[in-house]
């Protein structure tokens, strides 16, 4: 074991495993003498954070730095874990596939785009991971690539989190009713998203089925005959369908969001979680007893019908009826202030510290099936940190560093002003662009064809 | 006589119940004198008053600082531990005239017309509407209502957030609101070339300068006239006080270059009353904006900067390096469309925690945007004979956790309860839960 480490650390020194190695590059950091918030294990006053390789390894007071490691003087700062976005649509090309009802196969880690320079501005929040979520414009949308926000690289595979699980963006509502509406296909009410996606699950069992009785047979000796055909669309709701795929489902109606808990029972389906959900309050019981979970605004309300009866209030009462809740953006502002989005619920249902931490960090990452590696402080998990001047969650904290795998990806200290990777040719200097990007959820970027007037591209 | 007794215990019981019942139902503002003891008093103007009280008569502040005299009859609220307020006001909303966004039906802000001056907000502001609860009850009390659209969309108000009808609310300030001819992007989705915005700003420009001129003449006819000698021109009847400089102009400006147009076109046509709002890329002009002596209104200060090449906190820092150089800032939200123009204390607490003072930051959403607006003598501070606007809480109103538990507007106490509030109250404990038997 111990030479192989050996013959890989040769080959990455003489810059043979070099392909790899960029992947996923890691750093060794001591973070010195700050106010540590775990989330999950409490707050440890003066306390030293050890990571090596990209891993926390050591929590603790009066670690020694050991050589030749970099040291950050937390002194009177706050440590917490990285923070995570469950619906984001930064550093994505194209977010909507939209050609269908269903669209399955496609996967916005085909589309991901590391110049983005929301990236770098998520991280100066403190946002080092975002669920790169494919669009809401129909019912069965693409899946989701989980990124890591390595801001740097010019390898647009280095952003995905290596070993994150499989996620699908669903909707329902609105957004893929009007879709339908304007194409002149199904759905064009909550009557059709129901029937579009039982009808895509009861077609993707035949499909399974077929397999399996062909598998079967040709297990048989002699056995003679063609296999059925091929399909990306429907091997992928077959993941589905056998849970190797977690739901990620865009909508904001009460009686939408228990719509897809009985379809989800009825195909067996369990790993779901309610992107938006404003009217989740209204039914955060049955949310909770089907051990799904919810992703929410802190306070976005009275931008369409469908969230004229919401409540700030949404957060705290998912949380307190016993749903895993987290806080999103949906944003390129908002990604930039979860911190604050989530001391919202303080003012709106009174939550701990704890509780309202755990909604942008240890929720978020159960929500993407990541939480053994993110979501707190504690040894054995990924060196995402965020450092905060005043604490995370009142309106004077300030990041000042932000660390990815042990990598100091933001530090405010250092910050210039031009932090683009790469100029683009077209952009011509002068033009700006103002609007604060609040008002609307960025779901249908990319479909804005549908809408003359608020018309919004992914630039 | 037992029995008698008893019926009227019967009726006062259920006389009790009733007015509980309807108090819980749609509880309604109360008037009257309302003495706010042992508290920490923001004047805002004339420093913190520890251990103060603020007396509330007939609508107005009647007295404020320590050893006050409690007036006879007036309802006591003890603040200990507690901090007043004057109410904030928000200077970038559409309170009142978006109810729902992407509904056409539940949206009145934006009329037909490049050169509309004669739509007024006051018109179509609905008292009822779902967002002004929700607003005032974060300490929100007077927001200014702007119309949108096209080069001169309309005449904008300025309402406190209690009343039945838009004159109860009305708090004494009109003004014409002027969208600068803009070179900029109006958004992401905004894919025209630069060739082409350039030749919309150069060409608005113009329209800009013909309406000017036509107006200035209109009000020379007008003058001589008596005001007999003018045919009906609505546009032109709306644009005369601002020239006269009896009402205010409010030009939404945002880009550097635009900015500088403003400055010029402001200077050459001598407008008297002005003030500019949005000043998004006020910061790469600051100097010239405090020479030229124009007041500004910024924000969102909570938003994405304007440039890609731009620092990330851009817009964070944006009202204190404005305030640095000289340029009397007022902070608004422009949380239009989401609805959450409560968040006016966080986007002035951004502004702090990014480099403006934190008085000033306060100024900037209570007495700055009154001063602006030519309501100073009535609101944005806690004095003596103004406005009885102010709200207790229970820390800095900047924080986000800090709760407010009394609104006053127009010296009405105000329910402490909004749409969002009743259902949290509802659904925090379903009943039925899960089951129903």
């Amino acid at each position: 074991m111990k030479t192989i480490r050996i013959i890989l650390t040769l080959l990455a020194v003489l810059g043979l495993g070099q392909a790899v190695w960029a992947q996923a590059e890691k750093g060794t950091v001591l973070i010195k003498n700050g106010t540590v918030l775990t989330v999950t294990k409490g707050t440890l006053t003066e306390t030293d954070v050890l990571i090596r390789e990209g891993k926390i390894v050591q929590i603790g007071k009066g670690i020694a730095a050991p050589q030749g490691v970099n040291v950050i003087d937390a002194t009177g700062l706050y440590v917490m874990p990285g923070i995570i976005d469950a619906h984001s649509h930064i550093a994505l090309d194209q977010i909507n596939e939209g050609t269908n009802s269903i669209t399955p196969e496609v996967n916005t880690g085909d589309a991901l785009n590391p110049f983005e320079v929301e990236i770098y501005r998520a991280l100066a929040g403190g946002c080092t991971v975002s669920h790169a979520l494919h669009g809401s414009a129909n019912s069965i949308g693409g899946q989701s690539q989980t990124i890591k926000h390595r801001w740097g690289t010019y390898d647009p595979n280095a952003l995905k989190m290596e070993g994150a699980p499989r996620t699908i963006k669903f909707a329902l509502g609105e957004n893929p009713t009007g879709h339908g509406r304007r194409d002149g296909t199904q759905p064009q009410t909550r009557m059709g998203v129901e029937f579009v996606i039982r009808k895509a699950f009861s077609e993707a069992r035949e499909y399974m089925a077929k397999w399996d009785a062909y598998n079967k047979a040709k297990a048989v000796k002699g056995f003679r005959g063609a296999p059925p055909a091929y399909s990306l669309r429907m091997e992928t709701l077959a993941d589905i369908l056998k849970g190797n795929i977690i739901v990620h489902c865009h909508s904001y109606r009460a009686d939408e969001i228990q719509m897809l808990l009985r379809v989800c029972k009825d195909f067996g389906v369990t790993k779901v979680v309610f992107q938006h959900t404003n009217e989740g309050f209204k039914v955060a019981p049955e949310i909770a007893a089907a051990g799904a979970m919810a992703s929410v605004f802190s306070d976005w309300w009275q931008y369409k019908l469908e969230v004229y009866y919401s409540t700030a209030y949404n957060a705290a009462i998912l949380a307190r009826n016993g749903v895993v809740t987290s806080i999103n953006s949906d944003s390129p502002d908002l990604i930039r202030h979860l911190y604050h989005e989530a001391g919202k619920t303080q003012k709106y249902g009174g939550l701990s510290d704890d509780e309202a931490l755990a909604l942008i960090t240890i929720n978020p990452a159960k929500q993407l099936g990541v939480e053994s590696r993110l979501g707190s402080l504690e040894v054995g998990k990924d060196g995402d940190v965020a450092i905060f001047k005043n604490h995370p969650l009142s309106i004077y904290g300030v990041p000042q560093y932000t660390l990815v795998d042990g990598i100091v990806r933001f530090d405010r200290a250092k910050d210039a002003a031009d932090q683009r990777l790469m100029v683009d040719p077209k952009q011509t200097v002068d033009v700006t662009m103002y609007e604060n990007g609040h008002g609307y959820d960025f779901c249908m970027s990319g479909a804005e064809f549908l809408f003359e007037e608020e018309s919004k591209e992914n630039k | 006589m037992k029995k008698t007794l008893t019926i009227y215990g019967m009726i006062a019981a259920f006389v009790c119940a009733w007015v509980i019942v309807a108090e819980a139902q749609s509880p309604k503002g109360k008037p009257g004198t309302f003495a706010l003891t042992n508290a920490t008093v923001e004047t805002v103007t004339k420093g913190t008053i520890a251990n103060g009280t603020v007396i509330i008569s007939n609508g107005k502040i009647t007295a404020v600082g320590t050893n006050i005299q409690v007036p006879a009859g007036a309802e006591v609220i003890n603040c200990n531990g507690k901090k007043i307020y004057p109410g904030m006001i928000d200077t970038g909303t559409k309170l009142g005239l978006l109810e729902i966004g992407q509904i056409p039906q539940a949206t009145d802000e934006r009329e037909l017309g490049e050169i509309i001056p004669q739509m007024r907000a006051m018109t179509a502001v609905n008292p009822n509407a779902t967002a002004i609860p929700v607003t005032r009850i974060a300490g929100v009390t007077t927001a200014l209502v702007l119309p949108e659209g096209g080069l001169l969309p309309g005449t904008a108000a300025l309402l406190n957030l209690h009343g039945y009808t838009p004159d109860q609310m009305y708090a004494g300030m009109e003004g014409v609101v002027l969208n600068f001819p803009n070179t900029g992007r109006r958004g992401f989705g905004d894919r025209r070339t630069e060739d082409e915005l350039k030749k919309a700003a150069e060409k608005a420009l113009a329209t800009l300068n013909e309406v000017w001129d036509k107006a200035i003449q209109y009000h020379k006819l007008d003058s001589a006239t008596g005001g007999k000698g003018v045919a009906y021109y609505p546009e032109m009847q709306a644009m005369v006080p601002v020239i006269r400089g009896e009402r205010m102009l409010l030009i939404e400006v945002n880009a550097q270059k635009d900015i500088q147009a403003a400055l010029k076109w402001v200077k050459e046509k001598k407008v008297k009353k002005v003030a500019f709002m949005g000043v998004a890329e006020g910061w790469r002009e600051a100097e010239n904006i405090a020479k030229a002596n124009i007041p500004v209104i910024a924000g969102p200060v909570i938003a994405i900067p304007t440039r890609e090449y731009d620092r990330y906190d851009a817009q964070y820092a944006n009202p204190g390096l404005l305030r640095q150089a000289g340029v009397k800032v007022a902070i608004r939200s422009n949380e239009e469309g989401n609805g959450n123009y409560r968040n006016l204390p966080y986007h002035a607490g951004f502004a702090t925690a990014y480099g403006m003072p934190r008085e000033e930051a306060l100024k900037a959403i209570t007495i700055v945007p009154a001063e602006i607006l030519g309501v100073a003598d009535k609101l944005g501070s806690i004095e003596v004979g103004k406005t009885a606007n102010l709200f207790v809480c229970d820390g800095d109103i900047f924080e986000t956790k800090t709760q407010v538990s009394h609104v006053f507007i127009d010296g009405w106490m105000i329910p402490m309860q909004s749409r969002q509030t009743l259902l949290y109250e509802e659904f925090l404990k379903r009943e039925p839960g899960l089951t129903k038997h």
